[in-house]
């Protein structure tokens, strides 16, 4: 199986939003490496007739009935948020006008 | 030891099983807040030496204990008291990841410091329900990310029976705590053993439910395919009793079953004799590849030694081969990882916890989930992450969706030849020192060998004591089909009463002693070397 250089270990830190420094990058190299060596037992069995299980039990398409349900209060809602004005999030912005 | 005479009926108090509480609560010998505040009192003087508890709500449970005193004398006076829930007036703790309307649910993660669940689980609805008397939440492993708690953001938890050892994880704060009598009763999530694991390493019962028996409505998310929500008790008749109360269909949960929940997990037998007699002609399985290498001899010994007991009482044992074992690790940290990494998503800083960084949207991303998450989460959402990338997906996430159809199939062949349950080792050793697996991931990994197929193939597990090792305790599993918590805990019952004399069963934790003094340091003083 496939072996993760440093160039790897920062496309995957990207790809999941974490901004790691150059020391957990290093040391995650080496851990992810070494955990990936334990997945290689995998690639020995053959699973080409074997369909994949995504879960245990024989529940399928649950819906509930369609009527309307109250929703929290929005105040208790927007109470956890780091920064809001009203009843809205602020966040950063996301568009910028060209000049 | 506490001398005080206050103290020691605090003492005597907690040391009763939460039947043996309500039965004095019904009988009116004590009160909910006698026994609230004995609770309390016992888990606010020794949390210093095993940092279980992350909140001790002193205030809402006594205030809820005052509810359930009403609640008791109402029904005292309208002759309805055996209608009454029988954890009606009792303590109970929760992991720090079940939301409790106006208090905080950490996870064990910085990520989420300050966060205030703004509704109750489901669970923490049937509690108050139920009238159960809520002390506090527990510490764990961020975000139930481990197998010794040593990755709380908020330190480690220490084994009530040795003050130098973990008490397992990730529900190592609610194993520590009903261990060392500070709650009867307390609720832990497993993901790959993390309700199991520590009941083995702290001594006391743990049950795994079956995948779907209880609604995971306001509970924080894992592995979403392999998470479930179970009790820990001393004794198999209390952990049976808080399944019943929290288990079935929720609609706010649609992997939550409609599968009926048995009203024998609240009558299992009372004496032990009948309870022995239940095992005559059960069947067993024993599964030969979780008497792994690696095992120590201590706990096998044990573990055998309850075998053979099961068998004198009349079961009929038989060794069998679940012959996809060795893959289940690797397919484990596979699945759960990619799960966790789709899951863990959600913490970017926008609509809740701290929100770190100045800059763009990115830039807070980076700042805010590299510097609020702890270096297991990172690895693990590092894992799923690639596990789920580009090119990777067929040869990591669905090889392992397939090696899980065969791992499942194992279990399922052996349910087809009639078994009753498999017996196992819960955990290949007692528990280890504070800060041994630190350093090695893979270490820590194999904590779970013996655990983690059980949720691969959704089925209900649950650990009970069998004995010391070297004065620690030693986990015996019992693993069985599908929604067969009743049978599995017929079994517990059974085993307790087979071994309701024996010299361990006597024994508290060895530590308690050190944990009532304010002198003895606290357990993240005791790691050597964090990562």
């Amino acid at each position: 199986m496939a072996t993760l250089s440093r160039s790897d270990v920062e496309h995957v830190a990207y790809l999941a939003r974490l901004g790691l420094s150059d020391e957990e990058l290093t040391r995650l190299e080496g851990q992810l490496n070494h955990i990936l060596d334990q997945y290689a037992i995998l690639a020995t069995l053959d699973t080409d007739a074997i369909p994949p299980t995504a879960q245990t039990i024989e529940l399928e398409n649950i819906l509930r009935e369609d009527v309307a349900l109250a929703s929290l209060p929005v105040e208790d809602v927007l109470r956890n948020a780091p920064a809001r004005d009203g009843d809205f999030i602020v966040v950063p912005p996301i568009l910028t006008e060209r000049d | 030891m506490p001398e005080s005479p206050d103290a020691t009926e605090a003492t005597r108090l907690t040391r009763l099983h939460a039947h043996e509480q309500a039965s004095r609560l019904r009988a009116g010998e004590v009160s909910a807040r006698e026994l609230a505040e004995a609770h309390l009192a016992t888990a606010e003087r020794q949390n210093h030496a095993l940092n279980a508890w992350l909140t001790i709500d002193r205030k809402r449970a006594l205030a809820e204990a005052d509810a359930a005193d009403a609640r008791l004398a109402a029904a005292r006076a309208g002759g309805s008291l055996e209608a009454e829930h029988p954890l009606l007036g009792i303590p109970v703790a929760l992991k720090d990841l079940v939301s409790v309307a106006g208090g905080q649910c950490t996870a064990g993660s910085r990520i989420l410091e300050g966060y205030v669940a703004p509704y109750d689980a489901h669970i923490t609805e049937r509690l108050r329900d139920a009238g159960a008397v809520i002390l506090g939440k527990t510490n764990m492993d961020e975000f139930a990310m481990g197998s010794s708690t040593e990755h709380s953001a908020f330190g480690p938890s220490a084994n009530p029976w040795a003050l130098d050892r973990v008490p397992g994880g990730s529900s190592g704060g609610s194993a520590a705590a009903v261990a060392a009598y500070h709650a009867p009763l307390s609720i832990g999530t497993d993901t790959g053993g993390s309700i199991r694991q520590p009941a083995a390493l702290c001594g006391i019962v743990g049950i795994k439910p079956t995948y779907g028996r209880v609604s995971r409505y306001g509970i924080v998310a894992f592995a979403s395919s392999l998470d479930q929500i179970g009790p820990f008790a001393r004794d198999s008749r209390d952990a049976a009793a808080l399944l019943h109360a929290i288990a079935g269909r929720d609609e706010r949960d649609s992997t939550s079953s409609p599968a009926p929940v048995p009203d024998a997990l609240l009558h299992l037998a009372e004496s032990d004799d009948e309870a022995v007699a239940t095992l005559r002609g059960k069947r067993l399985g024993l599964p030969r590849e979780y008497f792994v290498a690696g095992m120590e001899p201590g706990v096998e010994a044990q573990v055998r030694e309850a075998v053979a007991a099961l068998e004198s009482a009349g079961a009929i044992v038989e060794e069998v081969s679940l012959p996809h074992t060795e893959y289940g690790l690797a397919t484990y940290y596979i699945v759960a990882p990619a799960e966790a990494s789709a899951n863990l998503a959600r913490y970017d800083g926008i609509r809740y916890g701290p929100r770190l960084g100045d800059g763009d949207v990115l830039a807070n991303y980076l700042a805010t989930r590299g510097r609020g998450f702890g270096a297991e989460v990172k690895r693990r959402i590092m894992l799923g992450t690639y596990a789920l990338s580009a090119g990777y997906y067929d040869a990591y996430y669905l090889k392992a969706q397939k090696v899980r159809t065969l791992i499942k199939g194992d279990f399922d062949a052996l349910w087809a030849r009639g078994f009753d349950a498999l017996v196992a080792p819960t955990s290949p050793t007692v528990a280890f020192r504070l800060g041994a697996r630190m350093a090695d991931p893979v270490a820590m990994y194999l904590s779970d060998a013996c655990t983690l197929p059980v949720n691969m193939a959704g089925l209900p597990g649950i650990s009970l004591p069998c004995g010391l090792s070297d004065g620690l305790p030693v986990g015996l599993q019992l693993i069985g089909a599908p929604w067969s918590e009743a049978g599995l805990f017929a079994l517990a019952r059974g085993y307790e009463g087979l071994t309701a004399g024996a010299d361990w069963r006597g024994r508290e934790p060895a530590a308690l002693a050190a944990a009532d003094d304010p002198a003895t340091p606290a357990p993240r003083e005791r790691v050597a070397a964090p990562v």
